[in-house]
């Protein structure tokens, strides 16, 4: 098989991939009965014609950076953490836990206290799938799934049973306090003359895109980079050059969970301001998504959360203005996650086909 | 807990471990033949949400089966697509194939039925009734013996049956035919099988196949038995469990039953918690039961009790040199 140009790699595959997706989106619409010129259109309205809608697919787009970094970061190990959602609800109790455990005189400090709280739990969350994967060889893509559900549970318990106050009824810990609630950008000078609204959008986006550029570092200019990627690409080669397997998996794994745990302060510090249940949402599947159409580069993974983000704001739309039920979006991040990861050589073989016939098929018949 | 009490656990134990012990046995056949299935949740629920609603359409529940065993197979031709024609991930096609399932349903059935993505309540002949067993009613009041013959065995719908019925029939034909043995070869060795002149394609379409008709019947008997109708993500994670069974049971038939009556003891246990109190003799959190099978399976998976050893050529395409 002919290689493709390296422009195509990068771009055009993801793009005919987002393309197949999106046409397979379109047939389930007309199937129900909806028009996906419509739905678009309302998608694209609620999500990015107005201030008010662009705070929220920020917002989620922020969640998605984290974990689309945290798969990211797994993946170059060759690591498949399908683990992000534990992680990032593990993130939230340890977030919960920073705020509520002093009274914080100012949210620059309890912004670094919960971020580092959050990455430390969720680096928690993964450092034991990533032992037993590493010492045990068990394998990481169902040990990771396994806390996912661990997670939920413990969270049920931790919210009903331990963090609850006494006579509230639903199950979440207390408000934080005024000193950790972080500024949402309408707050923030020179940005509040975009946003006149308030939007859930805060700053943990810049702590989001300051992530996304260490992630570039850690993986392309540092040592340690360098052993994940050599690691990741072969076992063998890497253990022959004496990178030692285990620091890599738990190194690679303790990162990605703690970047997961990190989305926390994004949902649960910058917008809710208290630990409810299932509060990551769905987001550390997401990451997967994010991931794989952002071909696992951190530059990939900021467009791919944009992407997202918008499908995210855009579902919701739809849930409110139409008859469209919000799971539309779970439908697109399936379809996503389909054409981008598991029929990416399909989607190959035909643009490999296409540009043969682009050349006149010379090597086609050079072959012969 | 008096024997009344434990009559009951079991009776539900039985009822809850069904759709674990089918899915079990569909990932069985599917990851012997080197294919990972992480998506059999995904068509659980795509089986529920079709025999849900074909059942309610037509009135029968046999109807409502045959529509769920396509529905799981269409999706499972997707991940035969994906991994064997494609040589795609196979965790990555179970994991999208999950989202995709989890959304499409409830669409479908909000714009079937305007329910709130349910379908309509079942009664009747479009669910699978309970039957009485032969000699139940007669042996009912024999002590010890009656009451575990007529209410844990006995008063179960046909796909109970069915599913217990299908664990010595896996062993038979995984290890005493020679299709068995050639699925298995293909989970270990595809270029031997290959080399002997049989196509491992072949015999890969065909394992996913019977994964797909499991499922279905699985799904089916969620929303067509165990409850009336099929409800937004009601398999609730159930094909995990099946998944985590099935490593529980490193991958063997009959294992795998004790491994899902394990499974389905601690979901019934579960809907009891003033029984699992009276026993540990301490309060005991409901989420600790919950989240129980997937404990257990990580200690499995950590090699503490016995090793569980996947098929060798799990989760890797086969490529045909040329």
């Amino acid at each position: 098989m002919d290689k493709l140009p390296r422009w195509a790699d990068v771009a055009l595959v993801p793009f005919v991939s987002l393309l197949l997706a999106a046409i397979v989106a379109a047939i389930v619409l007309l199937v129900i009965g909806q028009s996906p010129t419509e739905a678009f259109k309302v998608m694209v309205e609620g999500a990015l014609l107005s201030s008010y809608g662009w705070g929220y697919t920020l917002y989620y787009t922020t969640s998605f950076i984290f974990t689309g970094l945290a798969v990211t970061v797994a993946f170059h190990a060759s690591m498949f953490n399908i683990g992000g959602e534990g992680q990032a609800q593990l993130g939230g109790l340890g977030v919960a836990l920073v705020c509520l455990a002093l009274p914080w005189p100012h949210w620059s400090v309890a912004l670094l206290a919960a971020a580092l709280g959050g990455a430390a739990f969720g680096a928690a969350w993964a450092a034991i799938p990533a032992y037993l994967q590493a010492k045990r060889g068990s394998h990481i893509v169902i040990t990771t799934i396994m806390f996912n559900y661990i997670a939920a549970s413990l969270l049920v318990y931790m919210l009903v049973d331990v963090l609850r106050p006494a006579g509230q009824m639903d199950p979440a810990t207390a408000r934080f306090p005024e000193g950790t609630n972080l500024p949402t950008l309408n707050h923030i000078p020179g940005l509040n003359l975009l946003f006149p609204k308030d939007v859930p959008a805060n700053v943990t986006l810049f702590v989001a895109l300051a992530a996304a550029w260490a992630v570039w570092m850690l993986l392309w200019r540092t040592r340690l980079g360098y052993e994940i990627r050599a690691f990741g690409k072969s076992e063998p080669a890497a253990r022959y050059a004496g990178i030692n397997p285990t620091k890599i998996i738990m190194v690679s794994m303790l990162i990605s969970g703690g970047l997961a745990g990190m989305m926390a302060i994004n949902n649960v510090m910058g917008e809710s301001e208290r630990l409810v249940q299932n509060a990551a949402e769905g987001a550390g599947f997401i990451g997967i998504a994010v991931a794989l159409m952002g071909r696992n580069h951190p530059v990939g993974v900021l467009l791919a959360a944009l992407l997202f983000g918008f499908l995210y704001q855009g579902g919701a739309e739809l849930g409110l203005w139409t008859s469209i039920p919000i799971e539309m979006r779970i439908v697109v991040q399936g379809l996503v996650i389909l054409f981008t990861g598991a029929l990416d050589m399909m989607v190959r073989m035909i643009l490999t086909r296409v540009f043969a016939l682009f050349r006149g098929r010379p090597a086609a018949q050079g072959a012969v | 807990m008096d024997y009344a009490t434990l009559i009951q656990i079991l009776d539900s134990t039985l009822r809850l471990a069904t759709p674990l012990l089918l899915a079990c046995l569909a990932g069985l056949y599917s990851e012997r033949a080197g294919i990972f299935d992480i998506g059999l949740e995904g068509k659980m629920l795509m089986a529920a949400m079709a025999s849900g609603a074909v059942a309610a359409v037509t009135g029968s529940a046999w109807a409502g089966l045959g529509a769920g065993i396509l529905a799981s197979l269409l999706l499972g031709a997707v991940h035969g697509l994906a991994s064997i024609t494609f040589r795609g991930n196979q965790l990555i096609s179970g994991v999208a194939l999950n989202f995709v399932a989890s959304g499409v349903t409830v669409l479908v059935a909000q714009s079937l039925f305007g329910q709130g993505g349910r379908t309509p309540p079942l009664s009747g002949d479009a669910r699978f009734n309970p039957i009485t067993l032969p000699f139940a009613e007669a042996v009912k009041d024999v002590p010890l013996i009656g009451p575990f013959y007529f209410e844990v065995l006995s008063g179960h719908s046909i796909l109970v049956y069915a599913a217990l019925a299908l664990v010595p029939l896996t062993w038979w034909v995984l290890f005493r035919t020679r299709f068995g043995l050639r699925l298995r070869a293909v989970g270990e060795n595809p270029a031997a099988v290959d080399t002997a002149g049989v196509s491992v394609k072949g015999l890969r379409w065909a394992a996913v196949a019977i994964t797909g008709v499991l499922c279905g019947i699985a799904g089916a008997y969620m929303a067509t038995a165990l409850q009336a109708g099929f409800g937004k993500e009601m398999t609730a994670g159930r094909g995990y469990i099946a998944l985590a069974a099935l490593i529980f049971a490193k991958w063997r038939p009959v294992a795998a039953l004790w491994a899902c009556l394990l499974f389905g003891f601690f979901q019934a246990l579960a809907t009891r918690t003033d029984v699992v109190e009276g026993l540990v003799g301490m309060k005991v959190p409901v989420p600790f039961l919950d989240a129980l099978p997937y404990i257990l399976t990580v200690v499995v998976l950590a090699g503490f009790i016995g090793k569980a050893i996947p098929p060798r050529a799990g989760g890797e395409p086969y490529v045909k040199e040329r």
